[in-house]
Order: structure tokens, then C-alpha cells, then sequence
């Protein structure tokens, strides 16, 4: 019955040493996978707190890669949460695999176009604006390799993917970044 | 890219996922190839504009401050192993056979069996106030009422807890008030009166105890100073890494402005 139990206050400053240090991690890649702050914070408090239950299962190795995959998995709860609910509003069927259509997002009306987040906040936000636009699971390699800079492998680990769909993927989320990027470019150069 | 070779390659090497073999020989394509070079540079750009200032985004305080407040909850549950009460060990009686002196020494040990728990007990508690004046030092969790005047701390604290902690400036004494925040410590809400000195924070702890009034002492725990006394009802532990003699001082400086 130990996994049932709740943690004493010594594995919950364990808990604090090991996991408190990955919250910008943590935050970052639900930002970015949500793409809404209060989500992003939800995600991240219950995904902590998953961990802290789960604290036995972690053997030691990479702290942030095994908090950064509870996260993931979390925002992809909300994501799908999300989707259902709005699948269920526009009264369609709902797919038979729940992931398929991560894929595809709904356009977001209350989502800035990259040209206006430039305009409103500089560099940083368009970039998010950007990245924004490619579908989760090309936004997570992108956030795992080039803001946590991880290995092919741990990326592999946190998304549960194997190592060539993890290079694959980051091919797709390059190109299709590049391309949005070069979109803005022109376009500056042509307000210009 | 129009030639012939596997930018999967390019990007692998960007990557520094090649081994020496394989990023010897990609090295040579690209510096034989203008697109493969193009492909590479295109690559590098990206990765500085993902890596500029501010695109990696940080968990905003109030994040902190939610992780904080569950953590603190959590940590605030019994401990799995409860020390066995003396009460159970007496009432199964094992030394009823033996004569008196063996009687009057296992009472004893079970008396030093006690002191043993409460000194396990204590150090439970001091964990818990080093923890919470680790937790407060990160951002922004320091104070939920911020303001040197003891006149805003004191009512903002009175709208939240079943006591009154007195709340004292001490500046002229070299300790700056901060502010003040709830805490939960042993299974209960706390009141946290923050000053400076130096750059140094002090959590001071508070709450009633209903126990005599009992000198200061000073212990340390991870690194951290812990002082301990208590006054008028109340049971006071004041954290911090300023060294010992200040808080000794710090004590004194308190009880003389509340006369304690």
C-alpha cells in the first residue's frame, strides 16, 4: 500500500531538492504546449504533484527528464480535454485514436498572427507566436532540444517516441519554423 | 536542397548526435557543398533566435508561490512511522513478573524512550522551519504583505489568523521589517514576520503555544540558524543564515519592544 500512502515531510523536501530547480523547465514546455499561461500553470501544479505521489517510482538518473514527461503527459490530458470538449460542442465524432488529431488545431481566434506579437512585444513573442503555429508534437522537440537542450535520447524518453521519429519530427519542426520565419522576414522587409 | 545528401545528417551534426567518424566525413560534404552549407547555417541561426533572451519561458511567481503552499501542505502530513506511545508499551505490562527494580528501570527506559521522541519530534519541526525559510527565499514568496510598517502587517495578519502575533519594526535595532505571510507548519497555520539584516532574511515564526515562558537557544540545522523561545504564550522560532549572535540579539531586541 505504499504508493497509496500520502508523502511525509521528508520525502516532500526530497521532492522539493529534486524537482523545484526544473520549474522554469517544466513551465516552458506547458507554455508552449498549451499555449495559454493559466493552463501552463495548472498543468505544471498537478503534474508536481503527480510526481511528489510518484516520488518511489523515480530511480534516480535525470530528475528533469522524468518531471518533464509527467508534464507532457499532463498537457496532453488538457489538450485532448480540450479538444473533446470542443469536438462534443460542434457535435462530431469523435476519432477513434484520442492523438490522431493533435495533429490538427483548431484555429484560435484569440491567438495573436506572429506579425502582431512582433509588433506588440518584440523578438521573444514572435518566436513563441511562431512556434505556436506547428502542431504539439513538433513543438515539443523544438522546446526539449533547443531550450533544454537535450540529447536525441532524453528526448526520446520524454516524449515516448523512438530516436527516428524524435529526428524526424525535429526535420518537420525546423522546416516549418524556417518557413514561418522567412514569411516574417518578407513581410518586415516589405513594410519597410 | 539539391544535392545529393542526407540533411538528416546536417541536422544531426548540428546536433552533436555524429560520432567522430560520421561528423568527420559530414564536416567534409559541407565544406564541399554550398547548399549543404546553407542547410547548416539556416540551422545555427534558428537555434541562436531559440536561444535569445526571454524565449525559454520562466514560471512566473505566482506559480512558485501555488507550488510552494501544495508542497508545504503535503509535507505537513503525519510521518509514515509513528513512534509508538509509551502508553501502548506500559499498558502490555511485560515487567509485571520481575520485582520492583527491573520494573523501575524499564520505566526508566521507557522514560528516556519519550525524551527520544520528542527530541525526533523537534527535529521534525526544525526540518520543517528550515524548509519554509528556504521556500520563502525564492522568488517572491517572501511576503504576502509587503510593507516595512508594522501598522499594515498587524491588521493584515488579524483578518487571517485566530491569534495576534505582535508585530514589531525594528529598524533603529539593525533589523528592517519586510512583511509578513500565513505558513503551515506542524499542521498549522502560522504566522511568518519577515525582517532584513543585511542581505540576510530572518522568518520569524509565531504562534500560541499556551506554554511558559521559556529563554532562548540556539541550534542549527542545514546550514541554517534556528532560535527558539518562548514568551506571553507564544512560541517563537526565528530562521535564518545571519550568524548566531545576531539572532541571540534579535531575540533580545524583540522582547525588549514587546516587554516580554
Amino acid at each position: 500500500m505504499g504508493g497509496t500512502q500520502r508523502p511525509d515531510a521528508s520525502q516532500v523536501r526530497r521532492f522539493e531538492a529534486l524537482a523545484l530547480p526544473h520549474a522554469d523547465a517544466a513551465y516552458n514546455l506547458a507554455l508552449r504546449l498549451t499555449r495559454q499561461a493559466e493552463a501552463a500553470e495548472d498543468v505544471v501544479h498537478d503534474a508536481f504533484l503527480n510526481a511528489l505521489t510518484g516520488l518511489d517510482e523515480f530511480r534516480g538518473g535525470d530528475a528533469r527528464a522524468w518531471l518533464l514527461r509527467i508534464v507532457r503527459n499532463r498537457a496532453y490530458d488538457w489538450l485532448r480535454e480540450r479538444k473533446r470538449k470542443a469536438t462534443t460542442a460542434l457535435a462530431l465524432v469523435t476519432p477513434d485514436d484520442p492523438d490522431q488529431d493533435l495533429e490538427f488545431e483548431f484555429h484560435d481566434p484569440d491567438q495573436e498572427s506572429p506579425e502582431d506579437a512582433l509588433v506588440r512585444k518584440g523578438e521573444a513573442a514572435s518566436l513563441w507566436a511562431m512556434i505556436d503555429t506547428l502542431p504539439p508534437r513538433l513543438r515539443e522537440v523544438l522546446v526539449l532540444r533547443e531550450m533544454e537542450e537535450m540529447s536525441y535520447r532524453e528526448i526520446a524518453d520524454v516524449t515516448d517516441a523512438p530516436i527516428g521519429s524524435v529526428m524526424s519530427r525535429l526535420a518537420r519542426a525546423r522546416d516549418q519554423l524556417g518557413e514561418a520565419m522567412r514569411r516574417l522576414r518578407d513581410q518586415r522587409e516589405g513594410r519597410a | 536542397m539539391d544535392c545529393a545528401h542526407d540533411p538528416l545528417m546536417i541536422m544531426a551534426l548540428v546536433d552533436g548526435e555524429l560520432d567522430a567518424i560520421h561528423a568527420a566525413q559530414t564536416e567534409a560534404q559541407i565544406a564541399a557543398c554550398p547548399s549543404c552549407a546553407a542547410e547548416q547555417a539556416r540551422l545555427l541561426a534558428q537555434r541562436n533566435a531559440l536561444r535569445g533572451d526571454g524565449v525559454r519561458a520562466v514560471a512566473p511567481s505566482r506559480l512558485h508561490a501555488r507550488l510552494a503552499a501544495s508542497l508545504a501542505e503535503a509535507a505537513a502530513q503525519p510521518p509514515r512511522v509513528q513512534p509508538q506511545p509509551v502508553a501502548a508499551i506500559r499498558r502490555s505490562r511485560p515487567w509485571a513478573w520481575m520485582g520492583g527494580g527491573a520494573g523501575l528501570a524499564f520505566a526508566a527506559s521507557a522514560a528516556l524512550f519519550f525524551a527520544v521522541g520528542q527530541v525526533g519530534q523537534s527535529r521534525a519541526l526544525t526540518n520543517e522551519l528550515v524548509a519554509s525559510h528556504v521556500r520563502s527565499l525564492q522568488v517572491a514568496h517572501l511576503t504576502d504583505v509587503a510593507t516595512s510598517d508594522q501598522h499594515v502587517v498587524k491588521p493584515w495578519f488579524d483578518g487571517k489568523l485566530d491569534f495576534a502575533p505582535p508585530v514589531i519594526e525594528l529598524k533603529p535595532q539593525g533589523f528592517p521589517l519586510v512583511g509578513g505571510r500565513m505558513d503551515y507548519l506542524g499542521g498549522r497555520t502560522v504566522a511568518a514576520i519577515v525582517y532584513q539584516r543585511g542581505r540576510h532574511t530572518i522568518n520569524l515564526f509565531v504562534w500560541p503555544d499556551g506554554r511558559d515562558d521559556e529563554g532562548g537557544r540556539t541550534r542549527q540545522d542545514q546550514g541554517y540558524g534556528l532560535r527558539h523561545w518562548r514568551a506571553g504564550g507564544m512560541t517563537y522560532w526565528a530562521v535564518s543564515d545571519v550568524n548566531p549572535a545576531d539572532l541571540a540579539l534579535f531575540e533580545a531586541d524583540l522582547k525588549a519592544r514587546t516587554g516580554g
